[in-house]
């Protein structure tokens, strides 16, 4: 494969998923301590909420990178998973700031267990996207 | 203050952590409880030795770091300056320099103009020295001076102390008074009496009154230890007076090297009548009744009771066989027990077919169904009043939870008024090593030296201190302790339960002055009601008090001890808030009294002429955050309109047109501001009070959630006018009286165990949930209830009990660190049918209501009632399938649940959920705010309301309070047959009365109405309505069994279950 721009997505995109794995682990391992008592559910909102936004933009770059690069397949698979964050973030609860998670709701236990789902989720999604990237690549 | 029994050996503070885990942990230095304060040099907070916490580190923190920060980039607290230890109290602690604005203010003081020039064109205000909007205002110190009231008037109005000693006019009927002497533990003076609303319900709480003994020759011993508990508890009865008891503390304080003492001593009564008249009236009382830990006479101690299983108490050894087992022989009898239990409630195992049956409504007060359990357990175990669970049997594993369909969790009155509350001082507080577990009466000792936790079957060691029992003064009983005898105790905490030195009391109060404020009066009768209730406000010599009054601009008042008279000072810069003086804004109730009664009696004329009409609640609320911030305390805030300046301003969001479609209504708050500060209130314990006097909209979904936050609590007086509306005046006045003098815990958390394999799904009420059993409290009041949802996660199949635990931690108003706590036991069982037999109807409801709260914030309304209406048929119809039999046809329900369709009905038609047009939007948020913060009394009468007929009471079955006769007139239920052209009714439906009046009242509808009054924190307002009384429509609002416009009737709600469950 010549190096075109295609080729230039997938040598970018497992950086980015790379990211994108860190940040699901994070949010896992916040959830965690959460649900441990190790934390206070103010802090843990404050650390959280201000990587909802850049992981939403970098899934949303990478998405944008690939429909540039006509790589339909890879954005078909993205295009549900770059939604449901946006889903997410319009039916948040009011808040001024940016982010998702409410300190007063969080730590209701199915909130708390949602989260974490999806935390573990997350991960396994960026972790496949992650090997198909670079396996293609 | 410092407390004599503590050893103050002085030592590194370093280990210190708050007892329910203020974690600060992994590098996180997040405290959100009361700052820990390493440099404090008091004496009495240096206590322990560093090498002897191990035990007393929460369970769940990693390792006990110190530091500490605010969230939310508050401001810095600086506490070296703020506290003073124990025992200075009577020395004013110096008010902490605010570091944001100390050098922009200190300049010389402008003269305030004269007040009467404050007139409607311009505010006084030097030319040119005031720029409103201004990034750095000058320096805007104001000095009124005031019109001829003048500082000369010292008088202050006495309070009159003779009505509140109704608190003591039950002694007679009921077993518990508190004792009016001051406990010689501690220095504080003791109020004696109960605060007079809550005189104690007809089931009060028993602590210590025996039963009698276990028949003799029954069942085996439960613990072996049973006929020596009883037979011990029945000695001291005979000597419980007042003197006995002082000499008993003090002989077992000073008795050897041992440094426990136990005082039964009255609960700190929140400031009610600490004075010299009632400590004169209440001696016989006490004497009486008065039941407190005495030494026993002489002739008992050391006897050894009659029954003892051949153990001397003093043996060391272990014991033989019986005790070894607890657990085991506990099980065994509790199955005959709950064999015997079921033959003798026949009437429990009844199946119902509702439709057929009418008169389910018992004419007495529902009483709470008794768990099934020996009765050895069962007498220990917590009132139902303040500690109950909506399935008296818990159910083995989740799946046979979701199959029952019905929910479980708790209901908590953990702060309630009490009448009698054993309070334990001790230097030690035995607790589990492993899951923080205090010892409780459902423990099992293995052995003389070591227990087994009930809640994490850790087995421990118990403490030297232990074996002693003070109360019989014999060495090795560590079983007959207070503390194994009593589900609800008070300790007094030692130093390692702080974090901080116990905060003063603190009270700020912050009043709304526009102009639509001061149309309504209402500032006349608050300050009336401040100035006459001053002196009953809970404190001790540390108490502090400062006002804040806002209207578009926010003003301070400067009660600087010494000042002629108090000096206003005028901050117009809402959007950056400061603070315009470091002290003297707060200041100390006893030093200043004068100038604050100064300031209370001519602060309703001050602004009679404003025509401001705008309202900085937001900034205002600001500013009383940064001025309350070093110290915590209780915030009231005084509303009376949308709030429309500066950060937090609202908008009308009700369309009074759309009030009948349930789906868009705002029940959501409309901005995060108020929950923000709240959350930002609660990391600095304090707690906001909301009282709303709105005759227009005011958006209480948004402006509650200051006080949901932060634990505070909501008032609303819809249409408060003190000229058109004197009911609400009245209740405004009553309320308050009980506000300013009730019992207040500050700082507080409040921590719930349960056992091993059920855990905690939800917590219900006004809060901060910190953890996920964590309740983060600035405040506690006795009139807060919360509810709980538990889930089982674990299987409980190889248990046959399990406890619950509700530890609250505080700060009384006279500066002592304080845990209360609650410990409820309840058996396991495994099948379907004893779930739905030991169903608590009541309790249910109540968690169901505050459920489908909640569903209708995150869903919506309709989806709520849905929920409601389907929480009836899914259990109905569970119970249907699973346990009966033979399906006959009607609604078969379970005696347990009889009441369960009417309630829920009832919950319909509660002005929470119900639809039509009637409810406006404020007034169905308030009582949604009530549904979750109000206890489940309250809650359940709100929602079914009793009726009584009044205009033929008679003296049969009457209850004698204090020379009183109070009627006890049956319940009926409500529905219009049941009243009639000729009679007079009276409904008492919680917050207010609806009594249906068409003959003259006599004395005995009187003293009944007032009896029903003193029962409750809140004032109900009495409404005589007539036949052609427009209140005839919100009285046969509450009639849930009729039909109403848009809702069923009773009848047609049972045919509608009937029809769902049957299908």
């Amino acid at each position: 494969m010549a190096f075109t721009f295609a080729a230039f997505c997938y040598m970018l995109a497992p950086l980015l998923t790379a990211a994108l794995i860190f940040f699901a682990i994070w949010h896992v391992i916040a959830f965690d301590e959460l649900k441990t008592d190790y934390k206070n559910p103010i802090d843990q909102c404050n650390t959280l909420n201000p990587l909802v936004l850049p992981e939403c933009l970098i899934h949303a770059f990478f998405c944008v990178m690939f429909l540039c690069a006509a790589e339909w397949l890879i954005l078909g698979l993205n295009m549900p998973l770059l939604a449901y964050p946006i889903w997410r973030y319009m039916s948040r609860p009011v808040m001024s700031g940016p982010g998702l998670y409410d300190p007063t709701a969080i730590m209701n236990a199915d909130i708390l267990a949602y989260c974490q789902k999806e935390g573990w989720c997350k991960l396994a999604f960026y972790l496949l996207a992650f090997f198909f990237t670079t396996s293609t690549a | 203050m410092s407390q004599p029994g503590i050893p103050a050996s002085g030592g590194a503070l370093t280990g210190l952590q708050a007892q329910n885990g203020a974690a600060s942990a992994s590098g996180s230095s997040y405290t959100n409880g009361p700052i820990q304060n390493a440099l404090l040099s008091a004496q009495g907070y240096n206590s322990q030795l560093p090498g002897s916490y191990s035990h007393l580190i929460p369970a769940k923190t990693l390792n006990p770091v110190s530091g500490q920060s605010n969230y939310g980039g508050s401001q810095t607290v600086s506490p070296l300056s703020n506290y003073q230890g124990p025992g200075q109290t009577l020395h004013r602690p110096p008010v902490a320099s605010n570091p944001v604005t100390p050098s922009l203010h200190s300049g010389p003081v402008p003269r305030m103009p004269q007040h009467a020039s404050q007139n409607p064109a311009a505010t006084p205000m030097p030319s040119g020295s005031f720029h409103p909007g201004a990034n750095v205002p000058p320096p805007l110190n104001w000095q009124y001076n005031y019109p001829s009231t003048g500082s000369q008037t010292n008088h202050y109005p006495r309070v009159s102390t003779g009505p509140t000693m109704s608190g003591n006019t039950n002694l007679t009927s009921h077993q518990y008074v508190s004792s009016g002497d001051p406990s010689h533990q501690n220095n504080f003076i003791k109020s004696g009496s109960a605060p007079p609303l809550n005189p104690p319900l007809p089931t009060a709480f028993q602590p210590g009154v025996p039963l009698g003994p276990p028949p003799t020759g029954g069942p085996p011993p439960v613990r072996a230890l049973s006929p020596q508990k009883s037979s011990q508890r029945d000695v001291p009865q005979p000597s419980f007076n007042s003197p006995i008891n002082q000499e008993g503390i003090t002989s077992s304080t000073n008795n050897g090297s041992m440094v426990v003492h136990n005082s039964y001593d009255e609960i700190e009564g929140g400031g009610f009548l600490a004075t010299p008249q009632l400590t004169n009236k209440n001696p016989t009382v006490s004497r009486s009744v008065g039941y407190s830990y005495p030494s026993l006479p002489p002739g008992y101690q050391n006897t050894q009771p009659p029954s003892t299983t051949g153990m001397p108490p003093s043996s060391l050894s272990y014991p033989s066989g019986p005790q070894a087992f607890t657990q085991n022989s506990l099980g065994a009898n509790h199955l005959t027990a709950s064999m015997s239990g079921l033959s003798l409630h026949p009437d429990g195992l009844r199946v119902i077919n509702l439709l057929h049956e009418r008169n389910m409504l018992p004419s007495t007060p529902l009483q709470p169904p008794v768990p099934n359990l020996h009765e050895d357990i069962q007498r220990l175990n917590c009132n139902p009043e303040l500690f109950r669970c909506t399935l008296t049997s818990i159910p083995q594993t989740q799946a046979l939870l979701n199959k029952a369909k019905l929910p479980l969790g708790l209901l908590l009155h953990p702060f309630k008024d009490l009448m009698q509350l054993p309070v334990v001082t001790s230097s030690t507080i035995v607790r589990c090593r492993s899951c923080r577990t205090y010892i409780n009466p459902f423990v099992s000792f293995l052995d003389q030296r070591r227990w087994k936790c009930n809640l994490c079957y850790q087995v421990n060691d118990v403490p030297e201190e232990f074996m002693y029992n003070p109360l019989t003064r014999v060495y090795g009983e560590p079983h007959r302790r207070p503390e194994v005898q009593n589900a609800t105790i008070e300790f007094m905490a030692p130093s390692e339960y702080m974090l901080r030195p116990p905060q003063p009391p603190v009270y700020l109060f912050v009043f709304d002055v526009s102009h639509n404020a001061i149309e309504t009066g209402y500032l006349n009768s608050v300050c009336q009601s401040l100035l006459d209730n001053l002196d009953l406000l809970p404190g001790n010599t540390r108490t502090k008090i400062g006002f804040i009054t806002f209207d578009s601009t926010i003003h301070f008042y400067s009660l600087q001890e010494g000042l002629s008279q108090p000096q206003m000072l005028i901050v117009s810069d809402i959007e950056d808030i400061f603070i315009p003086m470091p002290e003297n804004l707060l200041v100390n109730l006893n030093e200043s009294k004068e100038l604050v009664q100064d300031l209370l009696k001519t602060l309703p004329q001050m602004f009679a002429k404003t025509l401001e009409t705008q309202s900085a609640l937001g900034p205002a609320l600001q500013s009383a955050f940064k001025l309350m911030s070093p110290t915590g305390g209780r915030m009231s805030v005084f509303q009376t309109q949308l709030p429309t300046l500066g950060v937090g301003a609202l908008k009308p969001r009700e369309e009074p047109n759309q009030r009948s479609s349930a789906k868009e209504i705002h029940l959501t708050p409309s901005t995060d501001f108020y929950k923000k500060l709240a959350l930002d209130c609660s990391g600095q314990q304090v707690a906001v009070d909301l009282f709303l006097l709105s005759g227009q909209y005011s958006d209480l979904a948004s402006l509650g959630c200051i006080s949901r936050y932060s634990a505070g609590s909501v008032y609303y007086y819809p249409s408060y006018h003190h000229q058109h509306n004197p009911v609400q005046v009245q209740k405004l006045q009553k309320e308050l009286h009980r506000y300013l003098t009730r019992k207040i815990g500050f700082e507080a958390v409040m921590r719930i165990r349960c056992t091993k394999g059920l855990s905690i799904h939800t917590f219900h009420g006004n809060f901060f949930v910190r953890s996920t059993d964590l309740l983060s409290l600035p405040n506690v009041n006795p009139d807060a209830g919360y509810a709980v949802q538990m889930s089982v996660e674990e299987s409980l199949t190889d248990t046959q009990l399990v406890s619950f635990q509700s530890a609250l931690l505080y700060t009384s108003s006279k500066g002592e660190r304080r845990i209360r706590v609650h410990t409820l036991c309840l058996p396991v069982v495994s099948t379907l049918n004893e779930v739905f037999l030991g169903a608590d109807v009541q309790a249910i409801s109540g968690l169901l209501a505050n459920m489908a709260v909640d569903r209708s914030v995150t869903a919506s309304l309709s989806d709520a009632r849905d929920a409601l209406v389907n929480a009836v048929i899914d259990s109905l119809s569970a119970y249907r399938s699973s346990v009966l039999s033979n399906h006959q046809p009607g609604l078969m329900v379970p005696f347990s649940l009889r009441l369960f369709p009417l309630f829920v009905l009832a919950l319909l038609k509660q002005k929470s959920f119900q639809t039509g047009t009637n409810a406006r939007l404020d007034e169905r948020i308030f009582a949604m705010c009530q549904v979750k913060n109000q206890p489940l009394v309250y809650l359940m009468l709100t929602t079914h309301p009793n009726l009584y007929r009044v205009d033929n009471l008679s003296d049969e079955g009457a209850l004698n309070i204090n020379d009183r006769t109070i009627p006890q007139p049956p319940i009926l239920q409500l529905s219009m047959e049941k009243l009639s052209r000729d009679g007079a009714f009276l409904m008492d439906a919680g917050s207010t009365d609806l009594p249906e009046l068409d003959t003259p009242e006599s004395a005995r509808t009187i003293a009944f109405i007032s009896w029903l009054r003193e029962q409750r924190p809140f004032f109900p307002i009495l409404y005589i309505i007539r036949d052609e009384n427009p209140m005839k429509a919100v009285f046969l609002q509450n009639m849930v069994e009729d039909r109403t416009e848009s809702a069923f009737s009773y009848y047609e709600f049972l045919l509608h279950i009937q029809q769902q469950v049957n299908k």
